[in-house]
């Protein structure tokens, strides 16, 4: 094992071991069982390009065992379709809308608001508070909420603006690893693939529940059910608010209430993710109905709020986090230990999404033509969901397709299988993720022949 | 339910069982669930009323501590005194003591509006633009470590963030390896360390009695941790004290991290806004990178762009190869993602322009010239002001030697609180006051605060 000390060129270099040869050891050592830990790690994949041994690498850095990470399983498809130079390629991977051309969007309301912005004089880029905006965080309890709900009219809710969904989650999560005296959350099988890491390195432990049926294409309710029922007393749930990422498959109404009554009854903490609150059905009120009945029966819960897709704010990072408690006082000592969570994390979050989504949230007419730009949003996805039906079933293609059209959201779990989905990449140049998760948002009436083609192979020759 | 809320804290878990015994849905307490405060049966034919619990599950959290540092403005903001001087947290004040949007700002904003860009995801690793503009910015462009592709940059939540993900990394890759922090220094470093699971101890910094560099005892304290602990230094413009090492102390600091295998970790959040020149302040960490050591560099456009709350700034990693950069970059990576997926992206189109553009990079050097100007005015203005005012002999001298937003002015807390609540000076219980905030108009009357709490009150 060759000793880690740095050899500049033109340096009087200071050679004298002063330090013990133990000591050199020792730091070693510590970085050799980095590497080993690293090795073992779940994480590697055949995808991983593992370093060569620190002892091949360049003696001199100290950096040398850290081996490249894969790529991000979700992202690493667009920058897998961003190599391609197919004039076929189609991106059917991250969740971000495209118009029927193909583009990304930028709603005309959030176009306004920010010419708003930038033309009032007055405003200024000074810090906000850890806890952020203000007006966004009282704007956003009501939106997933409800105005007239309990917990907001009687001031028991804290929200803080985070860093869109994912911020909101781990901080949700770094507060209930160190307050909350059950530190196990359950998440539903499958689910988006960046929770168990969040939640992970959040300080609690994941543990699953049955959710997705894969002979039905459906929900596993009995499963659901019966796995909620024998999670310790006290667990936290992860919940999808609507439009189940990556399945599409949501509860019923009536399943959503069965869902409470078992939680309730067995005091299990629900943390409810809602990506899509507009963005499902068309209606923000319809998609927030999961989250509205628990608040209502006098529960606690916690809700990440993300603005990335119903308003577009994708890269400005907008979301909140809300958490109902039983009382006003300690929503007030809760916010304030969620604070000591954020300002180590990052101080307090970036102003621009935030402010964009409370000039639309408060003007009544913003706010309408937003309604309409999400209904319109909505309504395009379910329409490519019906082309890809009608298109399959003309093709004549085997199986039972209408999962896509009973899924809901802007994600269809096809139910191919990796191998098929690996061919549909390479020959057809359709990009997703491996699980068979297909964004129906990145499909047009342009497209979805091709996509149809495609599937149809797949099924065809890979059974 | 709500006429059943007693105040919680003060009862006992065995105790609000017996609330429950009184609620009108009727509960019944099984044996085995009296030990468990979470369980209780549901109410028999009222399934539609399933209510949780009554107890809040988070009874037990208990109030926070405001902010030392962004607490100081709340205050402030709450007194009502017509004299108050907000001296707490360092961002910039015109000489009329209003916040400060760059005019260069303002422009790219009104650029980017017109031009229609999208708001796309940004990779894990932020706006690539910004990335290599950020590392030219901060190393020269021609610096070998750039030309050699040897820096791992990843887009960061300014400081505080970039900090942050490089603490994950040093806690991920160098378990049990220490960070060493000047005493004092800014009060969230140790947060950063202690959330990120690094252990830390400090480095003897600041000498009260000279109100400058204790240069031995941080030499000594460098030398004496465990060998390959990674040491935070300030790029320039220490804050809280103002007091930055001479370039000749640089090359001793440089000698002993290099001896003892350190890894110099530099915390650059003033570049350009100490001395009005970019290359200048960041003289210290390309003196380190000229002698081919690997460090770390966590950099911020917070003050010396205005964009504090854009959160706009990066981590920066210096490797002695590029296919070590672009392994370590992945790994920064995966840090991110489950902390916030991918930074936002006004902030690194703001820098992006402006940094892109000769014009308007010009125009952005010559409003930062101006904002470090009117803070060494101001200090200029104080000294005179203290000189004149006191007849103590004391040596003033500190306010001037100190450089960028901040002075350590020596004061104890007892005599800092004399100067809120007696002179309604808002500022940080360390004896830290933000130049920033101050006005050539009010040299005067902090001098008379500033002379009364010093002699006045121990």
């Amino acid at each position: 094992m060759s000793p880690q000390f740095t050899s500049p060129p033109n340096s009087d270099a200071h050679s004298s071991p002063s330090s013990s040869s133990s000591l050199i050891s020792s730091a070693s050592d510590r970085r050799l069982s980095a590497l080993v830990r690293h090795l073992a790690a779940e994480e590697s994949s055949p995808m991983d390009s593992l370093s060569a041994s620190p002892t091949a690498a360049r003696a001199d850095s100290v950096f040398a065992h850290v081996v490249q990470g894969p790529e991000d399983p979700i992202l690493g498809v667009t920058v897998a379709y961003n190599k391609d130079q197919s004039p076929n390629k189609v991106n059917l991977g991250v969740g971000a809308y495209r118009t029927e051309e193909g583009k990304p969007l930028v709603l005309n309301v959030v176009r306004k608001a920010e010419q708003k912005l930038v033309n009032d004089m007055s405003r200024v880029k000074e810090y906000l508070p850890i806890v952020g905006l203000a007006e966004f965080n009282k704007l956003s309890a009501r939106l997933i909420l409800g105005a007239d709900s309990p917990p907001v009219q009687e001031n028991r809710v804290t929200t803080v603006q985070c860093l869109s969904g994912t911020g909101s989650l781990r901080v949700g999560g770094e507060f209930l690893a160190r307050h909350y005296q059950e530190r196990t959350i359950y998440i539903p099988t499958p689910t988006w693939g960046n929770h168990t890491k969040v939640f992970t390195l959040a300080g609690l432990s994941v543990k699953n529940y049955r959710y997705y049926d894969p002979a039905t294409r459906g929900l596993n309710f009995q499963g659901l059910l019966e796995d909620l029922g024998s999670a310790p007393a006290g667990a936290v749930v992860l919940l999808h608010a609507c439009a189940h990422n990556p399945t599409g498959v949501d509860p019923t109404l009536e399943q959503w209430e069965q869902i409470r009554q078992l939680m309730r009854s067995r005091a299990l903490l629900p943390f409810f993710d809602s990506a899509y609150q507009g963005f499902a059905s068309g209606s923000l009120d319809a998609d927030a109905q999961s989250v509205r009945r628990f608040a209502a029966d006098g529960g606690e819960l916690l809700v990440a709020q993300s603005y990335a897709k119903n308003m577009g704010l994708y890269g400005e990072r907008v979301g909140a986090l809300s958490i109902v408690l039983k009382t006003s006082e300690v929503a007030t000592k809760v916010e304030s230990q969620l604070k000591l969570v954020i300002r180590p994390m990052y101080s307090n979050p970036p102003i621009h999404g935030a402010s964009i989504v409370a000039t639309i949230l408060k003007d009544r007419d913003l706010f309408n033509e937003w309604t309409i730009e999400l209904k319109a949003m909505a309504d395009r996805i379910i329409s490519m969901r019906h082309q890809l039906f009608d298109s399959l079933r003309a093709k004549g293609t085997p199986g039972d397709w209408s999962h896509i059209i009973k899924q809901i959201g802007m994600f269809t779990f096809t139910g191919l299988n990796p191998e098929q989905v690996a061919f549909m990449t390479k020959e057809y140049h359709i990009y997703m993720t491996s699980d068979g998760r297909i964004s129906m948002a990145g499909l047009s009436s342009r497209t979805v022949p091709h996509l149809t083609e495609a599937i149809h192979a797949a099924v065809t020759r890979l059974a | 339910m709500a006429s059943t809320m007693l105040s919680l804290a003060s009862v006992s878990p065995s105790s609000s069982i017996s609330i429950h015994d009184t609620h009108k849905g009727k509960i019944k307490l099984g044996s085995l669930e009296r030990s468990n405060l979470f369980l209780k049966t549901e109410p028999v034919g009222r399934v539609s009323m399933v209510a949780a619990v009554n107890t809040s599950r988070f009874d037990g959290v208990t109030m926070a501590p405001p902010d030392p540092i962004l607490g100081v403005s709340e205050a402030f903001k709450a007194s009502t005194n017509e004299k108050k001087l907000n001296l707490g947290v360092g961002a910039y004040r015109t000489e009329e003591l209003q916040p400060y949007v760059l005019t260069v700002v303002k422009k790219a904003e009104n650029l980017m509006l017109q031009r229609g860009e999208n708001k796309e995801y940004l990779p894990i690793e932020g706006l690539a633009a910004f990335n290599q503009a950020t590392a030219e910015l901060l190393f020269g462009a021609d610096n070998p470590v750039i030309k050699e592709q040897r820096v791992a940059t990843v887009q960061g939540l300014s400081g505080t963030g970039s900090l942050r993900l490089a603490a994950a990394f040093i806690e991920r890759y160098f378990p049990g390896a220490k960070a060493l922090i000047s005493s004092p220094t800014w009060g969230n470093h140790k947060n950063i360390f202690n959330d990120a699971g690094v252990p830390w101890s400090e480095y003897r910094y600041y000498d009260p009695k000279t109100v400058g560099l204790d240069f031995e005892g941080m030499i000594a304290d460098i030398k004496a941790a465990p060998e390959g602990s990674f040491v935070l230094l300030h790029g320039c413009a220490h804050n809280p004290t103002g007091i930055d090492p001479t370039p000749d102390q640089w090359e001793k600091i440089a000698d002993v991290i290099q001896e003892k295998n350190h890894i110099p970790f530099f915390d650059v959040a003033y570049q350009g806004f100490a001395s009005g020149s970019l290359d200048a302040d960041a003289a210290s960490v390309r003196l380190f990178a000229a002698r081919g050591m690997e460090l770390l560099v966590a950099q911020s456009y917070s003050k010396n762009l205005g964009l504090y709350a854009e959160r706009i700034g990066a981590i920066n990693v210096v490797l002695t190869s590029s296919d070590t950069a672009v392994r370590v970059k992945s790994q920064l990576k995966r840090l991110a993602r489950p902390m916030y997926s991918n930074p936002p992206i006004h902030g690194a189109k703001i820098v992006a322009n402006i940094v892109g553009d000769p014009t308007l990079f010009s125009e952005w050097k010559a409003e930062m010239e101006m904002m470090a100007g009117r803070i060494k005015n101001v200090r200029q203005k104080l000294f005179d002001s203290l000189c004149a005012k006191d007849k103590s002999g004391k040596d003033w001298s500190f306010i001037l030697k100190q450089i960028g937003m901040f002075s350590f002015t020596g004061l104890n807390k007892t005599q800092t609180e004399n100067m809120t609540n007696k002179w309604h000076v808002f500022m940080t219980k360390d004896g830290r006051i933000s130049l920033a905030g101050l006005n050539l108009a009010k040299c005067e009357y902090l001098s008379d605060a500033i002379i009364d709490s010093y002699h006045n009150v121990s």
